[in-house]
């Protein structure tokens, strides 16, 4: 598989910026999009455009067939029993507010909470919304030196019985990835409801519904070479079926009186209102284009382009890297010692390179890591080595001119 | 923005002084963005940083993915800044700015078109709202200084 010339088919990544070739090196933060679904979104708009489920006339019948059809290729995509088990959302933060509001009632005063330390913050506010509701307790699961979760804590954790255990599949600043399977299977030996976040997974991993038999999975389709605005949040029947529902109003209601409402059944008890028709659309879209490639080829790419990425950082000098492992996926943390991360992010923009500085939606691992915030590199499958090489070479310039 | 207590004595923002006739030169006449970026960061260095017990959360300015501190005092219908930031680009962005406001009136601060002062300068993508240096939001916090204190 000759993966660069894979880099024809995002037309966003043949522009340059100034004298400079775009070097995109922000996908973590979203994907650049293929054109197989640019096209799908667009044909969809020009020829079927209607509303979903709900007219009796053909445009109708044709955009809720292409729309339901997606939901059948997401359950084989993630391996799911049953297509009732794909909510469509906005993205991986409204499907976890959506299922942390909706335990609202399963919940009480005193249970457990434990977290994941190096969440984002969508995977963190909305179960202290559900805290601050219940009377909850939430304990972050500490992380070791090499900032990795620290197994013999969360075991220590597991002996509390919590209620829900809350964990990332890959840490959106670090790349590294969580054991999920493992951590899953221990938390629901004391019974605890289990929730992943695979917003950073979804495009690299090959995620298992059977496998990790988790009760809720969570990802974003701008992040997996899919349109902004469409997100899944998988849920186990049993577990999806208990929710409360969120939002209220179109396709999730059965009947409605002012005496009373009865709410429709799974998927469409969790869908409020009219979908991202277009947005789902394009998810298959972008699925198609994932699962045109060969899944180990890909693996073996990527990885080689972050092994490539860690070890010239690594030689460059001055360079500090948080929780670089030889298994991460898609994302390097670094600053350039003694410089602010901003000043990094403006010098390297000058140059063309796209990377991400800040806090990174992840307060308390900055805080964890004794950091103001950090750069972060991360790479698609569309990465290479000359993106790594441009960028290291953009990074030699920044430290000449910061010195 | 100066109700807090602490505050810079007024030698301190009289003693600043940008000149633009001197700075402003090495920015129009830089031949690349590496030479621009140099001026900035040097420009940067001419503004004395704030003691630690100054750079207090009342005189922070919202917006800014660094730290950015601002303090204004109006001497005589002319206004005088102080201000320093943990990044380097951002201080230098932010001595630019002073260097268009330090020691005018009010009336002339209003009247600034920064965007176009930016732009002149080579450095136009740095003031957009769409950017998370905080600059515009520093430039809005300098505007407001000398137009409010002037009403009370
Ligand atoms: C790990 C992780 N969780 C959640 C999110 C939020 O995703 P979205 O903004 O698509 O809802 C992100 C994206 O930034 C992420 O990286």
């Amino acid at each position: 598989m000759e993966f660069s010339q894979l880099r024809s088919q995002f037309p966003a990544l043949t522009q340059s910026l100034g004298d400079y070739p775009l070097v995109y090196l922000d996908t973590a933060a979203t994907s650049q999009k293929p054109q197989g679904v640019i096209d799908a979104m667009s044909r969809y708009y020009q020829a079927d455009n209607a509303n979903v489920h709900r007219a009796a006339h053909q445009l109708s019948a044709r955009a809720t067939s292409q729309y339901e059809a997606v939901r059948d290729k997401v359950k084989a995509f993630i391996n799911a029993d049953r297509r009732e088990e794909i909510i469509f959302t906005h993205g991986t933060t409204e499907g976890i507010n959506l299922v942390a509001l909706g335990l609202a009632s399963q919940l009480k005063a005193g249970d457990l909470i434990l977290l994941d330390s190096a969440a984002h913050h969508a995977n963190i506010v909305p179960w202290q919304m559900l805290a601050k509701q219940t009377g909850a307790e939430i304990v972050p699961i500490p992380l070791t030196d090499e900032a990795r979760l620290d197994q013999d804590a969360y075991r220590q954790l597991l002996a509390r019985k919590p209620s829900v255990v809350a964990l990332c599949h890959v840490s959106n600043v670090l790349g590294t990835v969580n054991p999920v399977k493992e951590m899953i299977a221990q938390a629901k030996a004391v019974g605890a409801l289990t929730l992943i976040d695979g917003a950073q997974a979804i495009a690299h991993l090959e995620v298992d519904m059977q496998a990790l038999d988790c009760d809720f999975y969570l990802f974003s389709g701008h992040k997996m070479y899919g349109p902004t605005g469409i997100g899944i949040l998988y849920g186990r029947y049993e577990a999806l079926d208990k929710l409360d529902p969120l939002l209220t109003g179109g396709e999730m209601i059965k009947q409605v009186s002012f005496e009373g409402t009865t709410f429709n059944i799974l998927p469409n008890r969790l869908e409020a209102g009219t979908p991202p028709i277009a947005e789902v659309i394009g998810l298959g879209a972008a699925i198609d284009f994932i699962q045109s490639l060969p899944r180990e080829a890909v693996r073996a790419h990527e990885q080689a382009l972050l092994k490539r990425l860690q070890a010239k950082l690594k030689q460059l000098g001055g360079i500090s890297l948080y929780g670089a492992h030889d298994d991460n996926v898609g994302a390097v943390a670094f600053n350039l010692s003694g410089e602010h991360h901003q000043d990094v992010g403006i010098l390297l923009d000058q140059q063309g390179i796209a990377v991400r500085c800040g806090h990174h939606c992840a307060m308390p691992l900055m805080q964890t890591l004794g950091l103001a915030g950090c750069c972060r590199a991360s790479l698609g499958v569309y990465s290479t080595d000359e993106d790594i090489d441009r960028f290291i070479q953009a990074l030699k310039s920044v430290k000449e001119l910061l010195l | 923005m100066n109700d807090n207590k602490l505050s810079p004595s007024t030698e301190a923002f009289t003693g600043l002084t940008l000149d633009p006739q001197e700075i402003l030169p090495s920015f129009t006449q830089a031949a690349n963005w590496q030479e621009r970026y140099r001026a900035l960061m040097l420009l940067g260095k001419r503004l004395p940083p704030l003691a630690e017990a100054l750079r207090q959360e009342s005189a922070q300015v919202r917006g800014c993915e660094s730290n950015a501190w601002l303090y204004h005092r109006e001497i005589d219908g002319r206004h005088y800044y102080l201000a320093d930031s943990d990044a380097r680009i951002v201080k230098g962005l932010i001595a630019l700015l002073l260097t268009a406001v330090q020691g005018q009136d009010k009336k002339t601060i209003a009247a600034l078109d920064l965007h176009e002062y930016f732009d002149r300068l080579g450095l136009s993508g740095q003031l957009s709202p769409s950017r998370t240096n905080g600059v515009l939001a520093l430039a809005e916090a300098i505007k407001a200084a000398a137009v409010e204190s002037s009403k009370r």
